[in-house]
């Protein structure tokens, strides 16, 4: 129905989001791949030589990238489960005819609105601080031990402090998800005799599926680059024991000065961006109807 | 699952659910009861939770001692800024996308989002160079054109499925009726696609206020906003629990109440309207 004069105007309003995006993407991104084939020390700028693909032989042979690496897939893995598993099960729970559904749905959601620096600085100290938090409080209640979050189980303590950040993410588009499951479907498996458990799995399940695919992708890909909550937390430490990739990448520019070594952890922290966004743009573009 | 349900059973199960999405409450709860306390009472142990003695010194510390004022309006104008300028640029193009569609428009839109998914850190040695040679460093200027590019794609698809779905006989109609192009804009088409815009704009508006890697590796004091100004209480001096505290429930409280005003339109807009 577009003629060519729509289409020439459509072309011509479209085009500085293109081009913006374009430059935005292409630009920083020709310089990190340049940047990475070069020996470039911030501290002596116009120093830089050619180096090949030796940073990226530094990179990924230095022990601190398997490090980072196993962190990041820790991290992100743990995250998935909790969150993926949690969401379900609290929207399952809120899908119920409790009392004050509307503001219980409110409390889960909460937590999403928390910027990064606040909700790890609030569970740093006020929840997990090993004398004056609440959960040693708790631990010393019931006669345990209080546990040193940051000094004893640092990975976990950081899980937990994404996850509860991202768990209401997770129930709240599981939770739409549910709510949209056919108000006949669940008649007929009722009349049917369907018992809870094989209705969970046969029919909420399998119409879960679609939306939960779409939580985890979408959960890795800013799970991959989680920042903050390590930066005001632990910088990465003790050690190397909190020390993701995207913050590997931000000690090596920013705290070694070493650029063409960042920017080829950079390039890796790419690809591996990307090959979880193949999968998660051809799920979205099947949803497309443009 | 709406079966049928005693009231005993709707009982119990409404004790679980106040119990666990109580548990993920709490340390908001936590947190803002803090905000309240003299240093000494949120050092202390046991902890008290509702009765002892309320005080709102901490509100006044934070913004006489660190200047509090100054990082929120930093987080207004880049979060407002940011927001304004991307739906700007993003409506027109989801507006022609969404009314003319090409053989294009399909790809265009997945390789706006596929530039979503590049992660930030990949490109941060030369976007910080490019600004410390700019002079755009701990700029709001700079974190605003940052910011906006970086929800740029987001905003373009919120608003182009929101558009997808004015249906296109409307202007038909009120083409019969005579209505100039003008009108047509006016009184069809702009109340139809104000609630769209407007959820589009607060989505936005949280991602941007809350956003934490560009504004933490790029400001450090001038065009700081609250993410950075929280960011200097992990390695305080002395007591500071309580304003701590108090600084991050002011930080929160605007984005919680907009977050919660939108929270339906937020699945969409999270989901790229995989997910309604």
């Amino acid at each position: 129905m577009s003629t060519r004069e729509t289409r020439a105007v459509g072309r011509l309003l479209v085009a500085p989001s293109v081009i913006l995006l374009f430059l935005w993407m292409i630009v920083p991104l020709a310089l990190t791949i340049y940047f990475s084939l070069l020996r470039y020390d911030l501290l002596n700028p116009g120093m830089e030589t050619f180096a090949g693909l030796d940073n990226y032989y530094w990179f990924l042979t230095d022990p601190a990238f398997s490090t980072a690496l196993a962190n990041t897939l820790m991290l992100v893995g743990a995250v998935l489960v909790i969150t993926v598993v949690g969401g379900t099960l609290f929207a399952l729970l809120l899908d119920q005819p409790v009392f004050g559904q509307k503001v219980l749905r409110l409390m889960v959601i909460a937590p999403f609105f928390v910027m990064p620096t606040v909700s790890a600085l609030v569970w740093k100290n006020l929840l997990m601080h090993p004398v004056s938090g609440l959960f040693a409080w708790i631990a010393n209640s019931l006669g345990l031990t209080p546990v040193d979050w940051f000094a004893e189980v640092p990975l976990l303590s950081v899980i937990l402090i994404v996850a509860w950040q991202w768990l209401p993410f997770a129930t709240l588009i599981l939770l739409t998800a549910l709510q949209s499951l056919d108000e006949e479907q669940k008649e007929a498996a009722e009349m049917d005799g369907a018992g809870a458990i094989p209705f969970f799995f046969y029919i909420v399940l399998p119409h879960l599926a679609r939306p939960i695919t779409v939580v985890i992708l979408i959960e890795t890909i800013f799970l991959l680059t989680v920042f903050a909550e390590i930066f005001v937390t632990t910088g990465g430490g003790p050690g190397l024991q909190t020390t993701n990739i995207a913050f590997l990448v931000y000690a090596q520019a920013l705290l070694q000065y070493d650029v063409g070594g960042a920017s080829a952890g950079g390039i890796v922290a790419v690809v591996l961006a990307n090959i979880v966004a193949f999968f998660l743009v051809r799920i979205i573009g099947k949803n497309l109807e443009a | 699952m709406a079966r049928k349900q005693t009231l005993t059973k709707r009982i119990s199960v409404t004790a679980l659910a106040w119990l666990f999405s109580g548990a993920i409450f709490f340390p908001i709860y936590w947190m803002v009861i803090t905000s309240f306390k003299t240093e000494l009472a949120a050092f202390s142990t046991p902890p008290t939770f509702l009765f002892f003695d309320w005080t709102i010194e901490n509100y006044e510390t934070v913004q006489t001692r660190s200047n509090y004022l100054h990082h929120a309006m930093n987080s207004v104008i880049l979060a407002g800024g940011s927001t304004l300028l991307a739906l700007l640029i993003a409506i027109p193009a989801a507006w022609a996308m969404a009314f003319a569609p090409t053989d294009r428009t399909r790809g265009t839109l997945l390789w706006m989002l596929s530039t979503k998914m590049m992660p930030p850190v990949g490109v941060l040695v030369p976007i910080y160079l490019i600004y410390r040679d700019f002079g755009l460093l701990d700029s709001r200027i700079g974190l605003v054109i940052l910011l906006c590019l970086g929800n740029l794609p987001i905003v373009i698809w919120m608003l182009f499925t929101y558009f997808k779905e004015i249906p296109k006989d409307i202007l038909e109609a009120a083409r019969m009726d005579g209505a100039t192009v003008t009108k047509e804009i006016i009184y069809v088409l702009a109340p139809m696609s104000l609630p769209g815009i407007a959820s589009t704009l607060l989505l936005n508006v949280i991602l941007a206020w809350n956003e934490a890697f560009w504004t933490l590796n790029l400001t450090t004091s001038d065009a700081a906003p609250l993410t950075t100004f929280i960011a200097s209480y992990s390695s305080p001096e002395g007591l500071f629990w309580a304003k701590l505290s108090a600084a991050s429930t002011l930080a929160i409280a605007p984005i919680l109440i907009i977050g919660w005003l939108s929270q339906r339109q937020l699945v969409r807009g999270l989901t790229f309207g995989a997910v309604k």
